[in-house]
């Protein structure tokens, strides 16, 4: 069991490291050719290129890396299959008949269609793309959502999940919410990178035009969306999960006792043994006001739990959480500042805010992968929250050697697959935007 | 009801293999069809753009065994653990090697992905085989529903069986002289020059070898599941289905000889496709046989979801069907023509 965890968490991790960035990337493209087609200047289609050539590396790895997780469920999770494949079974296979198969027809138009297809025509098929890939994400979220707030389903004779409600199932109020704090995360983390580019050929001097236009698209595209990042998607989600996940809302924020007017700790180390908080920096009231609206709620402690339904990773899902947010407040003041001085025209002379760019890539791909951490943790000990624990989710058939064995085989594989993927991608950057042009 | 879903799910499962079989064919035919980095291009370019596409048929199927059937995805997913966690493996690095090769103009890279792609089709398609060679075998399915078996052990399908034995691995040598004859014929109408001579050539030799190895698994299956033949009493469909496969791999030396070049293609399109649906055909209602005992088998009828998943998703996947078809002939009629060596697609 704990390996399939292992195996699990390593692979959705690293695939989802691709798509976030292929889903904003996705509308960053389609603002581009927007531009080209309006204002007829090469620069943005230029641009355009650039950025579709980074695309399609970063498109494949996601979908060779995409493959493996549709079946894992049935490897490694047999007992969960069984138990809800009949509801969660239908928006995976929705993801492939209505996302896939229409992302995978016009990503080959996109790559090599230009001529062909005019530029009206290879707008209208990058705009295809992009809502193929925001489709695709959808449906995957709406899987998650069950997991984490499960609506629209029936208990059947056997005891397993049955559909009961197809619309209910898919407008589950968590997916809703899940999916605009998702997409907009994935934007940031886009927009960081093409800001982040755009700082380096600035730094080093380097194609003038194209910079230029990466700065200031990365720079605004990433402010917008790191604000809706906070409000008003990351605060719903937190209600959520205040008023569906009680237990997992006190564990990230490390409230170990019940009481009214808890206080948000900013930071602070929790003691699972002593049920407390270590050195903890608090604002007052916070927390209760945050989740309820109201600075004198009672916010429910891990106390007012059986240990059995405690999430059983504290620590990492407390730091998780704190980390999302941490990072999250680090991107918008950096975003905020760089806009400011873009408004400005001082950005091209701040070369210290320009590095600070340029390094701030890697920032939202850890807050993603740490929020993941943190609605991925803060489920458990339930694989579908309050009705099946994880306990019983693996297959009961297979054995430990063979889960080890391949968890070893796919961190070796995701390695080599990485190390290649960043020699691509390094190679596109150092080449610029007129090799993409030649290439085509 | 359960019947229908039986019937798309192989269905989709067939259109999987017709497709991306012919991907797969072209992967395993690659470098001897192919000899320099110019013709190994004109190859890459036949199935480039498409093999995304087609492999999306896979998942598309997965996913409806997955919510149609869950019992039997748990179960069929989780006890052949092993060889489809290795096939994954091979996806990966078949995706990897069409999409990259031509990213960098060195001859070491283009080695190395160029040995990849052939290395991982050959594999898929003998794995792919044997799965249905497992299929039909059947396997120790016990009565709490799962089963677990090794990768192989003393290689004789009898009492203590790993997924490969004797039988499973002629089955997969089968699979894999249809899929390269498939690919072969596939290229035949694709591309033109030397490449497809020599697709002319290679496919005319594998036709033969799909006669020999046809036999021996079809006398194999007598003697190791007898009971695999018994629906046949009486149903006639898959008699049927197996004369108009029969009668498509006939015309296909016949069609090599003409000049249009697609039709061998649809010969070879055809003997798939109504081999497949006559196994399929002979196995309903039964998903997963347990060698145990027979009441253990997992059926279309004891591994579905609930009526009412089957009949929303009935609503769906329709819609959904007439999009993806509309897809498929967009994308195919922009790709119409042959691949010329030396000309990129544009
Ligand atoms: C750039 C990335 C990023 C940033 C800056 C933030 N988040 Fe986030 N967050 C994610 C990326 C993310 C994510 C990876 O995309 C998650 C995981 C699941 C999901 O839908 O989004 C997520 C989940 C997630 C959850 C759900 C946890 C659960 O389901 O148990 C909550 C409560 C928050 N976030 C709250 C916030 C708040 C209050 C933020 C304020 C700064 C914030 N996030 C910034
Ligand atoms: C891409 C973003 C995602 C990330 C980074 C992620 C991360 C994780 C992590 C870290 C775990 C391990 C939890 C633990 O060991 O306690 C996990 C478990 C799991 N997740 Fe996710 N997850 C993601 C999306 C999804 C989605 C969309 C689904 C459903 C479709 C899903 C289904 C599961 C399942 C079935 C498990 C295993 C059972 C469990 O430990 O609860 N995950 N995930
Ligand atoms: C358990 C979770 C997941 C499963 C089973 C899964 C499955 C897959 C598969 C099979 C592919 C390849 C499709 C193809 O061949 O074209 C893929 C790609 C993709 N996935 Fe995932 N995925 C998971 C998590 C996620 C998450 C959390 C998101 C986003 C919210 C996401 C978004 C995408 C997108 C947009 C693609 C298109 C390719 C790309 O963008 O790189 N996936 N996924």
């Amino acid at each position: 069991m704990l390996w399939d965890r292992l195996q699990f968490a390593f692979t959705v991790t690293y695939h989802y490291l691709f798509p976030q960035l292929t889903m904003g990337l996705a509308l960053i493209i389609v603002f581009m050719k927007w531009r080209y087609l309006k204002t007829n200047n090469d620069s943005w289609n230029r641009a355009a290129k650039f950025w579709a050539r980074i695309f399609a590396i970063n498109f494949t790895v996601g979908v060779v890396t995409g493959i493996p997780l549709e079946f894992q469920f049935g490897t490694n999770w047999a007992g969960f299959s069984n138990f809800a494949g009949g509801v969660i079974g239908q928006t995976l296979a929705m993801e492939g008949v209505f996302a896939f198969f229409l992302e995978s027809a016009l990503l080959g138009l996109f790559l090599f269609g230009e001529k062909k297809l005019g530029r009206r025509g290879h707008f209208a098929v990058a705009a295809g793309l992009c809502a193929g890939s925001w489709l695709s994400g959808y449906f995957i979220i709406v899987t998650n959502a069950f997991m984490q707030h499960p609506v629209g389903y029936a208990v059947g004779p056997n005891g397993t999940l049955q559909l009961a409600s197809f619309w209910g199932f898919l407008l589950n109020p968590w997916a809703i919410w899940e999916y605009a704090h998702n997409m907009s995360a994935s934007v940031v983390t886009a927009a960081t990178v093409v800001a982040s580019v755009g700082a380096l050929w600035r730094l080093i001097g380097k194609y003038n035009e194209e910079s230029g236009l990466f700065l200031r698209v990365g720079i605004v595209t990433a402010l917008v969306a790191s604000i809706l990042q906070i409000f008003p998607t990351g605060d719903r989600n937190g209600k959520l999960v205040a008023d569906y996940q009680p237990a997992s809302l006190a564990a990230l924020e490390g409230v170990f006792k019940s009481g009214s007017g808890a206080p948000l700790a900013i930071i602070g180390q929790p003691n699972v043994d002593e049920q407390t908080l270590e050195n903890p920096i608090v604002v007052p009231g916070m927390l209760s006001f945050l989740a309820y609206g109201s600075f004198e709620a009672t916010v429910k402690g891990l106390d007012a739990f059986p240990q059995t339904d405690w999430p059983d990773n504290i620590p990492l899902l407390y730091y998780s959480y704190h980390i999302m947010v941490g990072l999250g407040t680090l991107i918008l003041a950096l975003m905020a500042i760089s806009a400011l001085l873009l408004w400005l025209r001082r950005l091209e002379k701040s070369r210290a805010v320009l590095w600070l760019l340029m390094l701030a890539f890697p920032f939202p791909y850890i807050a993603t992968t740490a929020g993941w951490l943190t609605a991925e943790l803060g489920r458990q000990p339930w694989i579908v929250y309050n009705l099946f624990r994880t306990s019983a989710a693996a297959s009961p058939m297979v054995n430990t050697g063979d889960v080890v064995f391949t968890t070893i085989g796919f961190v070796g594989l995701y390695f080599v697959i990485g190390v290649g993927f960043l020699y691509l991608v390094g190679r596109e950057i150092a080449r610029g935007p007129v090799y993409a042009e030649r290439r085509g | 009801m359960q019947a229908l879903w039986y019937a798309l799910l192989a269905a989709m499962l067939i259109v999987f293999v017709v497709l991306d079989g012919f991907d797969f064919g072209a992967g395993i035919v690659y470098r001897f069809v192919a000899k320099t980095d110019s013709e190994r291009r004109q190859l890459l370019s036949a199935i480039g753009p498409v093999w995304d596409g087609n492999e999306v048929w896979l998942l598309a199927a997965g996913g409806t065994l997955f919510f149609a059937f869950p019992k039997a995805y748990a179960a069929g997913f989780s006890g052949l653990y092993m060889p489809l966690v290795i096939l994954l493996w091979l996806l990966i690095l078949r995706g990897l090697a069409i999409e990259l090769r031509s990213h960098e103009p060195y001859r070491l890279w283009h080695d190395f992905w160029d040995g990849t792609l052939q290395f991982a089709s050959v594999l898929i398609a003998v794995i792919f085989g044997a799965a249905f060679g497992n299929l039909v075998r059947g396997v120790p399915l016990n009565a709490s529903g799962y089963f677990s078996i090794p990768l192989f052990t003393n290689l004789l399908p009898y009492s203590w069986i790993g997924v490969l034995d004797y039988y499973t691995i002629t089955a997969g040598v089968f699979c894999l002289s249809v899929l390269a004859m498939h690919g072969a014929l596939f290229l035949v109408w694709k591309t033109d020059g030397p490449v497809r001579e020599r697709s002319v050539q290679l496919a005319r030799r594998l036709w033969w070898s799909v006669i020999a190895l046809a036999a021996i698994t079809f006398v194999l299956t007598l003697f190791v599941q007898p009971g695999f033949f018994s629906p046949l009493v009486d149903r006639v469909w898959p008699l049927i289905l197996v004369i108009i496969s029969l009668a498509g791999f006939f015309y296909i030396p016949t069609a090599l000889r003409g000049s249009a070049d697609l039709r061998p293609f649809l010969g070879s399109v055809t003997f798939i496709v109504g081999l497949l649906a006559a196994i399929a055909g002979t196995l309903f209602p039964n998903l997963i046989v347990s060698t145990l005992d027979p009441s253990y088998t997992l059926t279309a009828y004891s591994a579905s979801t609930s009526p009412y998943g089957l009949q929303v998703g009935l609503v769906w996947w329709t819609i959904g069907m007439i999009l993806v078809v509309f897809y498929f002939v967009f994308v195919y009629r922009n790709l119409s023509g042959k691949v010329t060596e030396g000309v990129p697609r544009e």
